[in-house]
């Protein structure tokens, strides 16, 4: 369409000069006008071979970056779980979610195709840490630490930038609940269904920070939080945690943190 | 001479007047440039306006115990019972951290609340925004709405039932500028069960050596990789909380330096070297870990896990596997331990020294006197015996005045220690007890602009030890200088100036419209001088002729 009007508007100044100057100013100006015409035409080829270009890199990459496949000197998912506390580790991973960045520091949920990575305070400038996106790939070098049962890596860890992007699909372990299998999920994204509301509490018993929930399936609690540096940002979201009921029943998305047992970290809820 | 300086000031003041307003519209206009955060001097008001709605915002701190939130609610209803003009809105935090970096960020707004409870330390750098925290000098003795005023509408403290041990320490340079709300300090919790399982007794006051000895001892594990002593894979036999305090204390105790007065940092000594070697030989057979590292000491504690855990006694209701509070589940708890409380270790037994610590409350000016006076009754309001006793007993704290201290209340609920695992917990009025009975040997490290970075970096010190020794790295000399060379860094320790409690506390270097200021009205008041002295030497002159 841009084109058919390109050179209908320089047959048309083209007719035009032509009734009021001399043949040869006519034939120099439809040389001008084709000129631009063929530039318009080259530019928009070569748009398309970008797009062309761009969507093709886009399924190399998903093809070369298997997020299962490491690169040369690069832990496994098994090597860093088998790893002792204390132990270095490289990992690479790709980011899922991460805390609010404070201070040079950015704490991150990552996963590979293998199993998942909390890492604790990793050393990040604000510019890096807004590039830090969901699927972003990243290799991480530092120690492996445990806390109150949670597996992470390390405050200080540090890391590069790596191509590649992979968003790990969300599990539900709704069947693992109360048994030794839910900790195989530790930091993945996982989905609980029918949970019923148990009690819902603020830190501080006041908004404005965390929202501890209690949620049941067949008797047994599982414990989750709305972790303030990682969304509790989103006012609908907030609002919507710290109002659920007693009794209710909810659907439930979360990091599957652990503190002295299973602490989801919320990342949705929806009421039944 | 007298006659004729006042008749010479009349004949420049034409001239002078001019000068001088032109330094005030400059003063004026160069206080302008240095920002609205600069507050007028507060001035006590006659009376109190109760006709004035006026609203006070204070921020609150509890140690996640929801016993002390029902008290700061109870004390706002209470207090707007008797001051219905006055509304007061809490906000509450668990983190006295937290409070200190939101109060900073709100002094650069304008926006800080009315009242908060923090520490000296971050005070002091509070003060280094002009007029931004009420100075207590005046109010606190006048006779209205002073301490045990006339006026106040509530029976509280005088000067005199406060301990001056307590409300010295809100003061910084020679003012005060908080006033205590509530005292505590660090306690070793002790799993006494297994201690003598070892082989060993616990006695009143224990050493270093004998924590590092008996810890060692609980290492021992059996052919399945279990500890003998608990028959768990896991052990941490002693746990420290805060390595802040553990630095301090340990330096303390041995009147090793630290920091003076004057804001000058002592802590990168010998000292404390081989107070870090000490912790790594213990870091590397894994006896010894921190909170940072390893997570809460009560939660090793109850589980069996730990057999010395040094915490605040304001965590008291956490410690032992009675507990009120608990963090851990219930089948992890080792029931039939027993936990005995004793001051923190030490390197003389026969002059204990452990540190004062807890809340304090700091008023802060606005440029409403009455809203500055409203929230000045409230912080007293908190000093009441009802608020002091009722916010004392939710955990291993005592009151700050001697009027609450000796309240027959008070005094029956210490009598009443074990009646249940809840009000009359044990180990919580053990560990009040450990307090009332060490007031004297407790200390606080002096305050200054930079003593909170002090503090960090001591406590930093440690934890780096630790993790290093962890990680394998060798431990030598040359660590230890690479290592007070980047905490010194890190927390700009070699940037402090002097101030705190000998002088004026450093506020920076000089604005340049304030440097612009003083230097003009320097060079005007020579420009006066030079007129009089011109005039006076013409007169006498004149004198002379006649």
């Amino acid at each position: 369409m841009k084109k058919f009007n390109l050179v209908l508007a320089a047959s048309v100044m083209a007719f035009a000069l032509a009734g009021c100057t001399a043949a040869e100013t006519v034939e120099d100006t439809v040389n001008d006008v084709v000129d631009d015409v063929v530039d318009e035409i080259k530019d928009e080829v070569e748009d398309v071979a970008d797009e062309v270009k761009d969507e093709v890199d886009e399924v190399v990459d998903q093809i070369v970056d298997d997020p299962a496949v490491k690169s040369e000197g690069v832990m496994t998912y098994a090597d860093y779980v088998a790893a002792a506390v204390d132990d270095e580790i490289v990992i690479e991973c790709y980011v899922q979610a991460t805390q609010s960045w404070w201070d040079n520091k950015i704490s991150v949920y990552a996963a590979d195709a293998d199993g998942a990575y909390f890492i604790y305070e990793m050393e990040c400038s604000e510019e890096d840490a807004a590039k830090l996106v969901e699927g972003t790939k990243i290799k991480v070098t530092g120690f492996r630490a445990e806390w109150a049962g949670e597996v992470e890596v390390a405050s200080g860890a540090t890391f590069e930038f790596e191509d590649g992007c992979y968003v790990a699909e969300v599990k539900d372990v709704t069947e693992f609940v109360g048994t030794e299998e839910l900790v195989n999920y530790i930091n993945q994204k996982v989905c609980f269904a029918d949970m019923t509301v148990k009690a819902v509490s603020y830190k501080n018993d006041q908004p404005g920070d965390d929202i501890y929930v209690t949620l049941t399936k067949d008797d047994t609690d599982v414990e989750f939080c709305l972790e303030y540096y990682l969304n509790g940002s989103d006012e609908e979201f907030y609002n919507l945690v710290g109002s659920l009921e007693e009794g209710a029943t909810v659907d439930v998305e979360c990091f599957l943190y652990w503190y002295n047992g299973a602490d989801g970290h919320l990342t949705a809820v929806t009421v039944k | 001479m007298m006659k004729y300086i006042k008749d010479a000031f009349r004949t420049i003041k034409k001239k002078a007047v001019a000068a001088l307003l032109l330094v005030s519209v400059g003063a004026a206009f160069l206080t302008g440039c240095h920002g609205s955060k600069e507050m007028a001097d507060f001035t006590v008001p006659d009376s109190f306006d109760t006709t004035k709605p006026i609203e006070i915002v204070f921020w609150a701190k509890n140690d996640t115990n929801a016993r002390q939130t029902a008290i700061y609610e109870k004390a706002v209803e209470d207090f707007e019972a008797l001051y219905p003009n006055v509304t007061v809105t809490i906000r509450l935090y668990n983190d006295y951290g937290k409070i200190y970096n939101d109060v900073i960020t709100n002094i650069a707004t304008g926006t800080t609340p009315n009242i908060c409870i923090t520490y000296p330390d971050h005070i002091a750098t509070y003060l280094t925004s002009e007029n931004q925290v009420l100075c207590l000098d005046d109010i606190m003795y006048d006779e209205k709405y002073g301490l045990g005023g006339s006026e106040l509408k509530y029976e509280g403290p005088s000067r005199a039932d406060m301990i001056d041990k307590y409300l010295n320490e809100g003061r910084i340079g020679e003012h005060y500028y908080a006033l205590p709300y509530m005292r505590s300090t660090e306690a070793l919790y002790i799993n006494k069960t297994y201690v003598e399982k070892l082989g060993y007794d616990v006695p009143d006051v224990v050493t270093w050596d004998y924590i590092w000895e008996v810890s060692e001892a609980a290492m021992k594990k059996d052919a399945d990789d279990n500890f003998v002593i608990n028959g768990q894979n896991v052990m941490i036999p002693f746990i420290y909380k805060s390595t802040d305090n553990m630095m301090i204390q340990m330096l303390r105790q041995q009147n090793a330096g630290y920091s003076t007065a004057s804001g000058e940092v002592l802590l990168f000594n010998d000292n404390t070297r081989e107070i870090l070697e000490e912790i790594s030989k213990h870091s590397a057979t894994k006896a010894f870990s921190t909170f940072k590292i390893s997570s809460y000491p009560a939660n090793f504690l109850n589980a069996g896990q730990c057999i010395f855990a040094v915490d605040s006694t304001a965590g008291s209701t956490w410690m032992g596997p009675d507990a009120p509070l608990s963090d851990i589940c219930s089948d992890d708890i080792i029931s039939g331990i027993e936990v005995v409380v004793r001051p923190i270790p030490q390197f003389d037994v026969s002059n204990p020294v452990m540190i004062s610590q807890g809340p304090s409350i700091c008023v802060f000016n606005k440029a409403d006197p009455q809203e500055v006076l409203a929230s000045w009754m409230f912080a007293q309001f908190l000093l009441t015996d009802e608020v002091q006793i009722a916010y004392a007993e939710t955990e291993g704290y005592i009151p700050v005045t001697s009027k609450a201290q000796n309240n027959a209340e008070y005094t029956d609920y210490l009598s009443r220690s074990g009646e249940d695992n809840d009000t009359y917990y044990s180990i919580k009025i053990e560990t009040t007890r450990l307090l009332l009975n060490n007031i004297d040997n407790t200390f606080v490290t002096p305050v200054f602009n930079g003593s909170a970075s002090v503090r960090d970096a001591a406590g930093q010190l440690i934890e780096k030890t630790v993790t290093s020794t962890r990680r394998k790295q060798a431990i030598d000399d040359a660590y230890f200088d690479e290592l007070y060379d980047s905490i010194e860094s890190l927390y700009r320790l070699d940037q402090i100036e002097g101030g705190g409690r000998d002088g004026a506390v450093d506020l920076g270097p000089l604005p340049t419209g304030a440097k612009a200021l003083l230097i003009t009205i320097a060079v005007v008041w020579c420009g006066i001088i030079i007129y009089v002295g011109r005039d006076y030497f013409s007169k006498r002159k004149k004198t002379g002729n006649r």
